[in-house]
């Protein structure tokens, strides 16, 4: 194969959070009725997964599996697995209405970590990100700023987001303004009963 | 004079010396005045000129609700006009300047505008500006403009960074006096999320320098225990410097937080805005004190009776030594009490009631204050800083019965409960007789989505003025809200209040209560804007009955202070003028923001690199080293033209479009639209939204189609490749793939909800390079991979392979006329892609050519663009594409709009080429004329030019138009004026310049 | 700024990630409709002063499209429900006749 780099090529930033461009990520959107078994087992079959309820991102080793809408998933796996998986998925799919495409190159992933993660998201998201409200393994669609993104949690400290490559560069430069020195909001971490 | 009176004010530290400047003058403060208490420190009662007559005016009041004490501040990228003095703290360094004056503050010629005041009345400007017309343009404008606007538009760019912050909340408390804390810790009680907003430095409010007890303690002293009980509490967040700026609709408000204003060397940003939602809101903003309408009333020393005592309490600044106080109520006798206590000179409290007050007069009284009850000022009198008082009886014309030679004057008109918050989104005002103010009516509070109240007021907000009642209310208020917002109520915190009772006040509107005109024509209702007791009653006289009429007509409270003070003493007035009870006549809108913030927190991050989402391709940086000019394409940018050094653009796009036709260049497409549509009705889904036949479209094949609305207009155009039985692939206009896709999904979810059809929005998968000229295919051979012959892949086919080591797919379309390949790689690879075909046509004269070479090429082509021929406007009749609309459809989008009359109209204009005689290029947009005008003396006209630009390839200018019977018309010659004075002339010829039997591009 | 909850995710959507789309429950005129009807279907809309049914997208989050029962003028929410379907439930009709009795729309009442 011949020389591929992700939107940002890994960029990173250290601030009031540390934000990583982590490079390319395997992603493929399956389309199709959820509540079907033959859409389920591939769902899980490709993510190694467990079937995600209603705005839930499932996790396994070598992926995770995210429900972005009623008849939306999305698989993460690894960059180099995808043919791979997507082959098996249609094969197994067959006949099934459904749409399973491959999306990895079409977006952008990033790592936002440190304690002041919930903060710096909360300066770009109109979401409600107290600890007690969003926690790890939910998944939100929303806006990060001017465009539109899909932020979950790995742990307490740490966001994943996903946005369109086209406008990475957009993204990357809004979580540096947020998490610039200086600007610790503490409206999360002074919630934290903890 | 006034004066630093004691170094040790509740909130200065006299041992820490601060400088600052004002209007260059450098002066000295102590950490933890404002510029308002340090500029009274240094007997600068003088800060700036009114509006309109340009009055000399010193500081009125001590916090937000300032009219006059408006300064430019900072220099250079940290120059800020109209900001108030009494709200700014004090910092080492501070640069500030005083506006709306020249030559200098204490010389100032447009205060001959003062000794005009008669010839400018209230609606001077509608009534001198009306005639005669022709004036407008050069005498009245320019006049209006110049006279505009208080300080001076910074002229350098912000050096400050901004930003914003979503909040959630179950119960925001906006004011953090004693009856927001105590709200605030009766709610936290039962455990919901707490957000409290004080908009000053300090917690308390009023209720430290107000005094009473709370607890036992002093009400300072209880502040500060409440304040450090919240601040231990998990479920409570506390911010100083944070103004609540608006209430608006579901529970949404604004904070303003100002985090470096007072510290401008800190690391950070300059402001916050807290966008906040919340379910329930508490408004616990506090009251504020009226003016008295006297003649005089505006000299500088003139102040609100409770900035006096601020000043004396918090900053140990006297604004005077010899001061006469005039009330209507018993608030104004603890100012007299203090200032006595501090040793100063209260010559005469002015108390308008005939009976006077209660507690608190006796015990001024005590003191050996003098108080004259049923007296009032008839009129205060000294140019820049008061020199004298006449006294006269408040029941009458103002006859003076004394004269008395003071330098301050401290006034209160009783208190108006700050309702701004409480009003911005719909809660509903009643007045209080006993109060004389207007205060929230708790039956008719903002309604949120649940249709039940979300804003509860708390404390004086509530029109509750006794400390006693304040603290039950606001803990009553804020288990309220807990309640509201889902909380179960455990024990209610008990706090105990003393507190001097207080004698009813009696409304004064108009000091004397019949004053005379000349009197009246100097009891100043609104300072900034210069608005007269007398303004408002000519108002009134000239059939003015709205209070939002006579606010317009007058300027009343249209201020940056807001009409904060001048509000209720300017309806009272309006009210007496009509004869009508005060209710009757109301307030105007309250409007947010509570006072104004800067323009910097609205935009928050969104300036520099992150003012808008750029759209970037994969070879975007490729285009940049190589010297690319952008063009937008919404957000996206694509390489206009790659100028080479020495180059001019139109160069350069000259050279793009020679070499693509002679040899081969590249030009970036990735920003095209792709859809994938999927399913078994995807062929039925698409020949709805294309107006041609796409379910006969073969697998392997492509094919070009129109997108209309439901109006029938055009709205995209693009290919579309069939993939296998239930796939298709759609491309659309690089501004049309969100669009386009959304315009998909809606159709799918809301009409055709049982169609078996799954779109995806590829767009950005796919790095796409369109590979054009005569050597394309010799270039792609040399890339080696996949066979391109023209047996193998013809034209309007497409095929996946391998171009090189590159996995791609290959469409043969062609938008330029030339042999043509758009070839897709996945993105992360076009970077390498793109590169390695510019490596391997080296030897074939490849170039990158930019969005005008294809503009020019699919013109000479007679290729219609979206955009350009059409604007919403269009259809695609009019485009003679009649050959791309099915007939054998029973319906498509759009068809049975154009069967309309107007659509099938045969005077609707008709696209055709159009060449100039003397093969210039016609100007974009110009009209041709026709014989004989409109109805507004206008030529007729009967086309437009859509498209126009010069031909490398023809060596003239070409363009494409709509015209009247265009079609039918071939070889006539149009008339264009052109907006340079030229006019121009064209000939109709067909649309399609250049290799009209497509040879070119089918080799 | 209004907050909807969006009936297929269930989120507790703020305005900023939705779109307005209009009337809801808009019967397609399409080839072989009077020009009465289509004129009806294309251009003729309701501007009430009270209870309305509005097409929303919840265009910064799942994608879909869904209705929402609201009042103009007191911005109360009576409800939002799946856009596949010609008629509001009945019981948002019910909530609707609760707290508004008398009200009508169009069709509706």
């Amino acid at each position: 194969m011949s020389e591929t780099i992700s939107a940002l090529n890994n960029a990173g930033f250290s601030g009031l959070v540390r934000i990583d461009e982590t490079g390319l990520q395997g992603m493929i959107t399956l389309r199709g009725d959820l509540s079907l078994a033959t859409v389920k087992k591939v769902a899980t079959t490709a993510s190694g997964a467990a079937f995600p309820g209603q705005r839930q991102i499932t996790v396994s080793d070598t992926g995770a599996l995210a429900w972005m809408s009623p008849d939306e998933l999305l698989i993460l796996c690894p960059y180099e697995d995808v043919s791979d998986r997507l082959a098996k998925m249609t094969k197994s799919l067959g006949n099934t209405n459904a749409l399973a495409v491959d999306v990895s190159d079409a977006r952008a992933i990033f790592a936002i970590s440190g304690e002041d993660a919930r903060d710096v998201m909360a300066k770009l998201c109109p979401v409600d990100l107290h600890p007690e409200v969003f926690k790890p393994g939910e998944i939100r669609r929303t806006r990060l700023a001017q465009i539109a993104a899909a932020i979950w949690m790995e742990d307490d400290d740490t966001f994943r987001l996903i946005c369109f490559r086209s406008v990475a560069q957009y993204a990357y430069d809004a979580l540096k303004v947020a998490a610039a020195a200086g600007s610790a909001v503490g409206f999360h971490a002074a919630q934290d009963p903890a | 004079m006034s004066h630093r009176h004691s170094k040790s004010g509740r909130l200065t530290d006299g041992n820490k010396e601060i400088s600052f400047t004002f209007n260059g003058k450098p002066l000295r403060g102590f950490e933890g005045d404002t510029l308002a208490s340090a500029l009274l420190a240094n007997d600068q009662m003088l800060v700036g000129r009114s509006f309109k007559y340009h009055r000399p005016r010193g500081i009125v009041a001590s916090g937000t609700e300032e009219p006059n004490a408006l300064i430019n501040m900072g220099e250079g990228a940290r120059f800020e006009p109209n900001q108030r003095a009494t709200t700014t703290e004090l910092f080492d360094g501070l640069v500030a300047r005083s506006q709306n004056h020249w030559p200098s503050l204490d010389f100032d010629v447009g205060g001959i505008n003062a000794s005009l005041s008669r010839l400018l009345p209230a609606g001077f400007y509608y009534k001198m500006f009306m005639y005669p017309r022709a004036f407008w343009k050069h005498v009245y404008e320019p006049f209006i403009r110049q006279s505009a606007g208080l300080g001076q538009a910074p002229k350098e760019g912000d050096a400050d960074t901004y930003e914003h912050f979503h909040a959630f909340t179950d119960v925001l408390v906006i004011g953090g006096g004693v009856a927001g804390l105590v709200a605030a810790r009766a709610a936290a009680e039962t455990g919901a999320r707490v957000l409290v907003l004080e908009q000053s430095a300090h917690w308390g409010g009023r209720g430290p320098v107000d005094g009473g007890r709370i607890d036992d303690r002093p009400v300072d002293n209880f502040v500060e225990t409440l304040v450090s009980d919240l601040s231990a509490r998990a479920n409570v967040t506390l911010r100083k410097r944070c103004m609540g700026a608006g209430v608006y609709d579901h529970g949404y408000a604004l904070g303003y937080e100002r985090l470096s204003d007072h510290a401008p060397d800190s690391n950070g940003p300059r402001h916050r805005l807290w966008r906040i939602r919340a379910k329930q809101i508490i408004t616990a903003t506090g009251a504020i004190e009226r003016p008295l309408a006297f003649a005089g009333n505006d000299v500088p020393g003139v102040m609100l009776a409770s900035a006096m005592r601020d000043y004396l309490v918090n900053y140990g600044v006297a604004p005077g030594q010899r001061i006469i106080v005039a009330t209507n109520n018993d608030d104004a006798y603890r100012t007299a009490i203090e200032l006595k206590k501090a040793g100063l000179d209260v010559l005469r409290i002015l108390d308008a009631r005939e009976t006077g007050g209660g507690a608190l007069m006796n015990q001024a009284r005590q003191l050996g204050i003098r108080i004259d009850c049923g007296r009032a000022i008839a009129k205060v009198s000294g140019g820049k800083r008061v020199r004298k008082v006449q006294i006269c009886a408040q029941i009458g014309a103002g006859g003076a019965l004394e004269e008395v030679g003071c330098d301050a004057v401290a006034m209160s008109g009783g208190w108006s409960p700050a309702v701004h918050l409480w009003s911005h989104c719909g809660g509903k005002l009643l007045w209080d007789d006993t109060h004389a103010h207007f205060r929230p009516d708790p039956e008719r509070p903002p309604t949120g989505a649940d249709g039940k109240g979300f804003v509860l007021p708390a404390g004086s907000a509530n029109g509750i003025l006794s400390l006693d009642g304040i603290v039950p209310d606001a803990i009553q208020t804020g288990r309220d809200a807990a309640k509201a917002a889902g909380f179960r109520l455990r024990k209610a915190p008990e706090f105990s209040v003393v507190q001097n009772s207080e004698a009813p006040l009696e409304p004064v509107w108009l000091m004397p209560q019949e004053a005379r005109v000349g009197l009246r024509a100097k009891a100043w209702l609104d300072y900034q804007n210069d608005v007269k007791v007398s303004d408002v009653q000519l108002a009134a006289q000239e059939g003015y009955e709205s209070v939002e009429h006579t606010k317009r007509y007058t300027t009343l409270g249209m201020a940056t202070d807001q009409g904060k003070l001048s509000n209720i003493n300017g309806l009272a007035t309006l009210a007496n003028a009509l004869g009508a009870p005060i209710p009757a006549v109301g307030t105007t809108t309250f409007r947010p923001p509570y006072s104004p913030i800067s323009m910097g927190a609205i935009a928050g991050e969104a300036r520099g690199s992150v003012f808008q989402p750029l759209r970037r391709t994969p070879m975007h940086e490729w285009h940049r080293q190589h010297n690319a000019e952008w063009e937008p394409v919404g957000h996206w940018r694509r390489p206009y033209a790659y100028p080479r050094t020495g180059e001019t653009t139109h160069d350069a796009v000259m050279r793009e479009v020679s070499n693509t036709r002679q040899n081969v260049g590249l030009l970036d497409a990735s920003t095209l639209g792709k859809i994938l549509v999927k399913g078994p009705d995807a062929g039925k889904f698409l020949d709805m939204l294309y107006t041609n036949m796409m379910s006969t479209l073969k697998p392997g094949k492509c094919r070009y189609g129109l997108m209309c609305s439901e109006n029938g207009f055009l709205i995209d155009d693009g290919v579309v490749a069939r993939i296998d039985d239930d796939t298709f692939l759609c491309h659309t206009t690089t501004g049309g793939a969100d669009r386009i896709h959304a315009h998909m999904e809606e159709w799918l979810q809301t009409e055709w909800w049982d169609w078996k059809v799954y779109t995806a929005n590829l767009t950005e998968q796919y790095a796409q390079i369109a590979v054009v000229g005569p050597k394309a295919r010799e270039l792609l051979d040399k890339m080696g991979g996949m066979d391109l012959s023209a047996d193998s892949l013809k034209f309007m086919e497409w095929q996946d392979g391998q171009i090189g080591d590159f996995t791609a797919r290959v469409y043969r379309i062609s938008f330029s006329g030339e042999l043509s390949f758009e070839i897709a790689v996945p993105a992360s690879q076009g970077l390498a892609f793109w590169s390695e075909l510019m490596k391997a046509g080296q030897g074939l004269g490849v170039m990158p050519y930019g969005t005008e070479a294809l503009h020019i090429m699919r013109a000479e082509k007679g290729f219609i663009m979206i955009g350009d021929e059409t604007d919403g406007t269009v259809i695609p009749q009019d485009l003679g594409l009649n050959w791309a609309i099915s007939k054998k459809k029973e319906d498509y989008l759009g068809k049975r709009a154009q069967q309309r009359d107007h659509m099938t109209d045969p005077t609707r204009w008709k696209l055709v080429g159009l060449e100039t005689l003397d093969g210039s290029v016609l100007p974009d947009g110009a009209y041709a004329v026709a014989v004989g005008t409109n109805a507004n003396g206008q030529r007729n006209t009967q086309g437009r030019v859509t498209s126009t630009y010069h031909s490398p390839t023809l060596s003239k200018g070409i363009a494409m138009g709509l015209v009247l019977h265009g079609p039918d018309r071939m070889d006539e010659v149009l008339e264009f004026p052109g907006t340079d004075g030229k006019t121009y002339q064209a000939r109709i010829v067909d649309p399609v310049f250049y290799d009209k039997d497509g040879e070119k591009q089918n080799v | 700024m209004l907050t909807l909850q969006c009936p297929y995710c269930g989120v507790q959507a703020d305005e900023t990630e939705l779109s307005a789309g209009g009337e809801a429950h808009i019967e397609r005129h399409g080839p072989g409709s009077s020009d009465e009807a289509f004129q009806e279907y294309l251009f003729s809309r309701e501007n009430p002063f009270g209870v309305h049914f509005e097409r929303w997208r919840h265009s910064h989050g799942c994608g879909k499209w869904f209705h929402a029962a609201r009042n103009t003028v007191t911005l109360e929410v009576y409800g939002t429900y799946p856009a596949q379907t010609t008629e509001p439930p009945a019981d948002i009709r019910k909530r609707i006749s609760g707290v508004a009795p008398g009200w009508t729309w169009r069709f509706l009442g």
